[in-house]
């Protein structure tokens, strides 16, 4: 059975704001389908008892103190946008496609 | 108000059991946000506290804030939840440019904060809210949308973004699902999002100024008949008052038994409240955008806060503001139901800085509870925000205590101070509003009295004091009402030989 399938990945597209078409779909179903396999076979050795693992290095509790540090200014932080307008990022209307 | 019809109201609770939970986002007070070192100062110029961090730069890492861990445990403590001996960051997926990260970071299956409880008071019974989670996330950035007719979404053209929000600490407060409260269900609400704020302002931990967005509130609400299973449930956003969480829970019952008294269904959707209308109206439907895909966020290690580090705060916890309040009951020497009049007109801590400020506890509760509340009604506001301070409230008690106003002048430079012309002592002076306190101008004014009406007087001469309010009356009109009466009854008893 396949780790995911063709509609799973064009939802997952859809959800990204991927423009993929079904040449492509077919394409990138089987090759991620490959890679969850693989991935998969991890679960095959490893027994009950072993927690999944998110993070490879033992660390918990990594903080900082609540003081402040300079930032950028607000030319640096627009600089690499596309657009700007009234010092805020200016980006394309948002709901056209989930209304 | 056009939503509330008492009658219709009964009716519903008659028929229908409502179901109630409230998520509250309570915007945190550290110095930096979350996960950088950036200012968190409100009102500042769009993109200026910002960095690579919080603009989800290539390349940045984010690194927890302390201060938010332990204000957050703070809160899950009070709460009477179990803290968790580890829990991990989650990275919520989504496709909006609130965040530019495209994602936000939040906690999922893996709370800071558990399985807690509230209990608060309405109409003298106590009803115990059970808490789900206390989680911790960042709070987003702000976006402003150009084109549309009413700078709303719908029709915007384009949307300009501030990045300033971005990466706040925000925490989330969600209550188990609230059965049983029948028609006590909107005070319920309110009663526990005025609990939750006292509890996370005796903290120190958060402004929580609804009006300014540093406490938000969600309101879930569902209907069911008696028996059986619990109805479909909507999210109510928008509630941005204390007032307003009653109204939307009340309005969303109201609306909801319409719908299923004509035989129709409840959708499960996200509706806005309306402030002026009162009521709800339904916004963006719930569609796949809530395929968050979550996972553990790798660039934040996992929390693993001491049991040690638990028990200190736990140690070091404020008291708790119902045990406060009765304290402050003892002291200002009332009974629990004038103490419950004062938390109902949400002036417990406003009389306590007013007391503080140097009045009696009887005069500063007059204030508050009398002119300013009425005030406070008439234009809606909450009591706190009706333009008078403790310190304005102090200050005009100092001056009728000294005899420099009376009561009836007091009432008039209060209405001055809310106005916004400034403290007491400057409406006096502006407004030209001082007791005639001295003995030379009254006695003149009596005097004239006197003689402007012979037969009067001379009716007291002979012994009936009560003809002397006419006089009181003639020489109150002579000062523009800026004398004491007392005084001048006095004075003219005096004078007429009648004391």
């Amino acid at each position: 059975m396949a780790a995911i399938s063709r509609e799973e990945v064009a939802h997952l597209a859809r959800l990204a704001r991927l423009a993929v078409n079904e040449t492509e779909l077919d394409t990138f179903a089987g090759q991620l389908d490959v890679i969850l396999q693989a991935v998969a076979r991890v679960g095959e050795v490893a027994a009950a008892d072993i927690p999944p693992t998110s993070h490879s290095v033992p660390l918990t509790n990594i903080l900082r103190d609540d003081v402040v540090k300079p930032g950028l200014t607000r030319d640096e932080a627009l600089s690499g946008a596309p657009d700007a307008a009234d010092g805020r990022f200016r980006v394309p209307r948002i709901l056209d496609e989930e209304a | 108000m056009t939503i509330t019809a008492p009658p219709e109201f009964e009716q519903v609770v008659a028929r229908y059991e409502p179901v109630i939970g409230l998520e509250t986002h309570v915007e945190l007070g550290t110095n930096t946000k979350m996960f950088c070192g950036c200012p968190t100062e409100f009102g500042a110029e769009p993109n200026t506290q910002v960095c690579p961090v919080c603009l989800g730069l290539p390349g940045s890492l984010p690194v927890a804030n302390k201060a938010a861990i332990e204000a957050t445990i703070r809160i899950g403590l009070a709460l009477n939840c179990s803290i968790a001996s580890w829990c991990r960051f989650a990275r919520k997926n989504y496709f909006y440019p609130d965040m530019p990260k495209d994602y936000q970071i939040s906690q999922y299956d893996e709370p800071l904060c558990v399985d807690g409880y509230l209990d608060v008071e309405v109409e003298g019974q106590t009803v115990r809210v059970g808490i789900e989670r206390v989680h911790l996330e960042e709070d987003t950035g702000k976006t402003l949308h150009l084109g549309g007719a009413t700078g709303r979404i719908h029709g915007a053209t384009e949307s300009l973004v501030d990045y300033n929000r971005a990466g706040i600490p925000l925490v989330e407060i969600v209550t188990k699902p609230v059965a049983g409260t029948g028609a006590l269900a909107p005070e319920v609400a309110r009663a526990y999002v005025t609990e939750l704020r006292d509890i996370i302002r005796s903290l120190g931990v958060s402004d929580v100024r609804m009006e300014q967005g540093s406490l938000r509130c969600d309101v879930n609400t569902s209907l069911n008949r008696p028996g059986d299973d619990w109805g479909t449930r909507t999210e109510t956003k928008n509630v941005n008052s204390l007032r307003s969480v009653e109204r939307a829970v009340r309005s969303e019952m109201l609306r909801q038994a319409s719908v299923l008294d004509a035989g129709g269904t409840i959708t499960q959707e996200t509706r806005h409240f309306q402030e002026d209308t009162g009521d709800t109206r339904s916004g963006r439907s719930k569609e796949e955008a809530t395929d968050y895909r979550y996972f553990p966020d790798p660039d934040l290690v996992p929390l693993a806060p001491d049991p040690a580090w638990v028990e200190e705060l736990k140690a070091a916890m404020p008291e708790p503001p119902r045990v406060h309040r009765e304290r402050l009951r003892e002291q200002w020497g009332i009974s629990e139901l004038d103490m419950q009049s004062v938390i109902n007109a949400g002036a417990v801590e406003l009389i306590e800085a007013t007391v503080a400020a140097g009045a009696s506890p009887d005069a500063a509760r007059k204030w508050w509870l009398g002119e300013l509340a009425r005030r406070a009604n008439e234009t809606g506001a909450e009591l706190a925000e009706v333009g008078a301070t403790p310190a304005h409230v102090a200050e005009l008690q100092r001056l009728v205590d000294e005899g420099k106003l009376t009561d009836k002048l007091a009432r008039t430079v209060l209405e001055g101070v809310v106005a916004g012309e400034g403290s007491p002592a400057e409406v006096v002076a502006a407004r030209g509003l001082e007791v005639v306190s001295d003995t030379g101008a009254l006695t003149a004014a009596v005097d004239e009295a006197i003689a402007a009406n012979p037969d009067v007087a001379q009716k007291v001469r002979d012994g009936k004091v009560a003809a002397a309010g006419a006089l009181v009356g003639a020489v109150m009109k002579a000062t523009r009402g800026q004398a004491d009466a007392k005084t001048v009854r006095e004075l003219i008893l005096s004078r007429l030989g009648a004391v």
